[in-house]
């Protein structure tokens, strides 16, 4: 039965279930974009309400031309990549050893995801303060103990988020991000056919052919799909810099949903907040336009 | 689904254990960390920062004792009303929009899932400030049913891409002979889909809980003292001094732990839920 050849009535039926949701989907995803828009335009501090005036398209041109705001796009772009890349390095490689039988495979799998379940604020205070810290850390700790063991005296208190700040963010991150990779990646080893690697083994090609070959790109469409949704969660969270470096020492660490948090809340600047969320909007347009190409294969499969 | 891989069958017996070695070991410290707070939220805090770990410390239940009565319990509590409460709301909207979208789509249902996953692209941080200050006019800023309506907004798209990976498996036969009995939309929705996709229902839930209850950013802006949530709680902890290190560890497993149960229960949907049903 074809979809366009229902009648008039037909079709306001089969839509009445879909109205509540879609209707309060667009009042609370649209309404707020439409407002950011309208305050982007204007010259408006909490602090100077009487200096608020319209400002035309100043905000962007102030947004742009910001040092901090530049330093957190910088810093945005290496830390998405870098947890990106080496989540899905180590997540392709603990999905190819989570599939394969072997004692405690369940097990084994229900220890890589649970980093993942961790609320990332405690998960992030729990590196910052227990892996982290200088005094009592278990890296420092640990670092002491070879030190040790090799002649040495006294101890190592290296404040490892002082000097590597965005090193400091993106380890937890990695760590929380490779099982989100891991998963996606092993949903797509086993979602080859048995049939067809069995017959290329019964025509000779080894193991290392049949994953270059066969299994490598047939997993790509699996690995675009991890990376581009990886992407764009990585890139909109906040949380790890709030909570171990607050986007210091400076501005070393700063990424752009702290840095419009920080205008918004601590500068008060709403107008020129709202405009560096525009550019955001157009930005994640632009980047997910593309994203969704690369992985239209997978969504629209569901089709 | 397939259990095994069959390239391995070519290996050495010697190679495939050192490779299942391998795997526990790197299972085994990816949860190290977990493990080492689990260890050190049952110490006191004198021993809480010692490494090595002094294994024969004295065992305590003190720091899960004093979570609660140092006041997380409130935090806890507002979590438990936005997570549930936004959940049940959106199971209610999203799986008859998805039954709109799968089994008897509408003409432009492509579109309108286009429309819902794009809005899974924009960054809430954008949406913030407006959501700031429409609460604050309507007076609605550190009101707990104020997050969880924003919460609602949050999962809904994902959750009618999610659902709708499950109603596409459904036989239509099915729907077609309960029509041809006379049964309403609704009927259909209730009394004949809802029995066989639970499973998909229930995975949907605990994802948009997962979600909910991890959720920080609106959560820290738009709720104060009162209705603020478990994450929030956390905040306390940024530029803590002194020894609190073991009741860091008893908070963090606290406010995690529902999250975990609820992961590993869901673990097998949970990709599916991560991948908005694009991967099984």
């Amino acid at each position: 039965m074809s979809v366009l050849n229902h009648s008039k009535k037909e079709n306001r039926k089969r839509r009445l279930p879909l109205y509540p949701a879609l209707i309060l989907t667009i009042i609370l995803t649209q309404i707020p974009f439409v407002v950011t828009l309208i305050i982007s335009t204007f010259h408006w501090n909490i602090m100077y309400p009487k200096e608020t005036k319209f400002a035309w398209f100043e905000n962007f041109k102030t947004v742009v031309m910001d040092d901090r705001m530049r330093a957190a796009l910088k810093n945005s772009i290496t830390l998405t990549f870098g947890v990106v890349f080496f989540s899905t390095a180590l997540g392709l490689l603990l999905a190819i050893l989570l599939d394969r039988k072997f004692h405690g495979r369940g097990i084994v799998r229900t220890l890589l995801i649970t980093p993942f379940l961790i609320t990332p604020v405690a998960s992030a205070l729990m590196w910052k303060h227990i892996m982290f810290n200088p005094m009592y850390g278990i890296l420092d700790g640990f670092a002491t103990q070879i030190y040790r063991l090799f002649g040495g005296e006294g101890v190592i208190a290296w404040d490892f988020v002082s000097q590597h700040p965005l090193v400091a963010i993106a380890v937890p991150m990695i760590w929380q991000w490779t099982p989100f990779m891991m998963l996606i990646i092993l949903a797509g080893l086993q979602s080859q056919s048995p049939d067809i690697l069995e017959a290329a083994a019964v025509d000779g090609a080894n193991s290392k052919q049949i994953f270059i070959r066969m299994t490598f790109p047939h997993l790509r469409q699996y690995i675009q799909l991890a990376v581009v949704l990886g992407t764009i969660y990585i890139v909109q969270s906040m949380d790890f810099v709030f909570t171990i470096t607050q986007g210091g020492p400076g501005t070393d660490s700063t990424i752009i949903p702290y840095q419009i948090y920080l205008t918004m809340f601590r500068k008060y600047e709403y107008g020129e907040a709202a405009a560096a969320g525009v550019i955001v909007i157009i930005l994640t347009i632009i980047l997910s336009n593309f994203a969704l190409r690369l992985t239209q294969d997978l969504l629209e499969s569901e089709k | 689904m397939r259990k095994s891989n069959n390239s391995i069958r070519y290996e050495s017996r010697a190679g495939s254990i050192s490779v299942t070695l391998l795997t526990w070991f790197l299972g085994l410290l990816f949860f190290f960390p977990i493990f080492w707070i689990g260890l050190i939220s049952v110490r006191q805090e004198v021993d809480a920062g010692t490494f090595p770990p002094k294994w024969t410390a004295p065992f305590t239940l003190g720091n899960y004792g004093e979570v609660f009565t140092a006041g997380a319990k409130n935090f806890l509590l507002n979590s438990v009303i936005a997570s549930l409460l936004s959940t049940i709301i959106v199971l209610m909207l999203a799986y008859p929009a998805a039954y709109a979208l799968s089994i008897k789509p509408i003409k432009k249902s492509k579109d309108v899932l286009a429309f819902f996953l794009s809005t899974k692209f924009l960054p809430p941080i954008a949406a913030l400030l407006p959501l700031y200050l429409i609460l604050q006019k309507i007076h609605l800023l550190d009101n707990i049913f104020a997050l969880a309506v924003l919460y609602i907004a949050m999962n809904l798209p994902l959750s009618v891409w999610m659902l709708r990976s499950f109603l596409k498996e459904i036989p239509k036969d099915l729907v077609e002979a309960a029509e041809l009995d006379g049964a309403s939309t609704v009927k259909i929705l209730y009394k004949v889909l809802a029995p066989i996709s639970m499973p998909g229902i229930a995975a949907t839930a605990l994802i948009c809980f997962i979600f909910t209850w991890n959720e920080f950013l609106l959560a820290i802006n738009v709720t104060g003292f009162g209705a603020a949530t478990a994450p929030v709680y956390l905040v306390g902890f940024v530029t803590a001094e002194g020894l609190f290190f073991a009741h860091l560890a008893a908070v963090s497993i606290v406010v995690s732990l529902p999250v975990v149960i609820a992961g590993w229960a869901a673990q097998d949907k949970l990709v599916r839920g991560l991948s908005l049903g694009a991967v099984k």
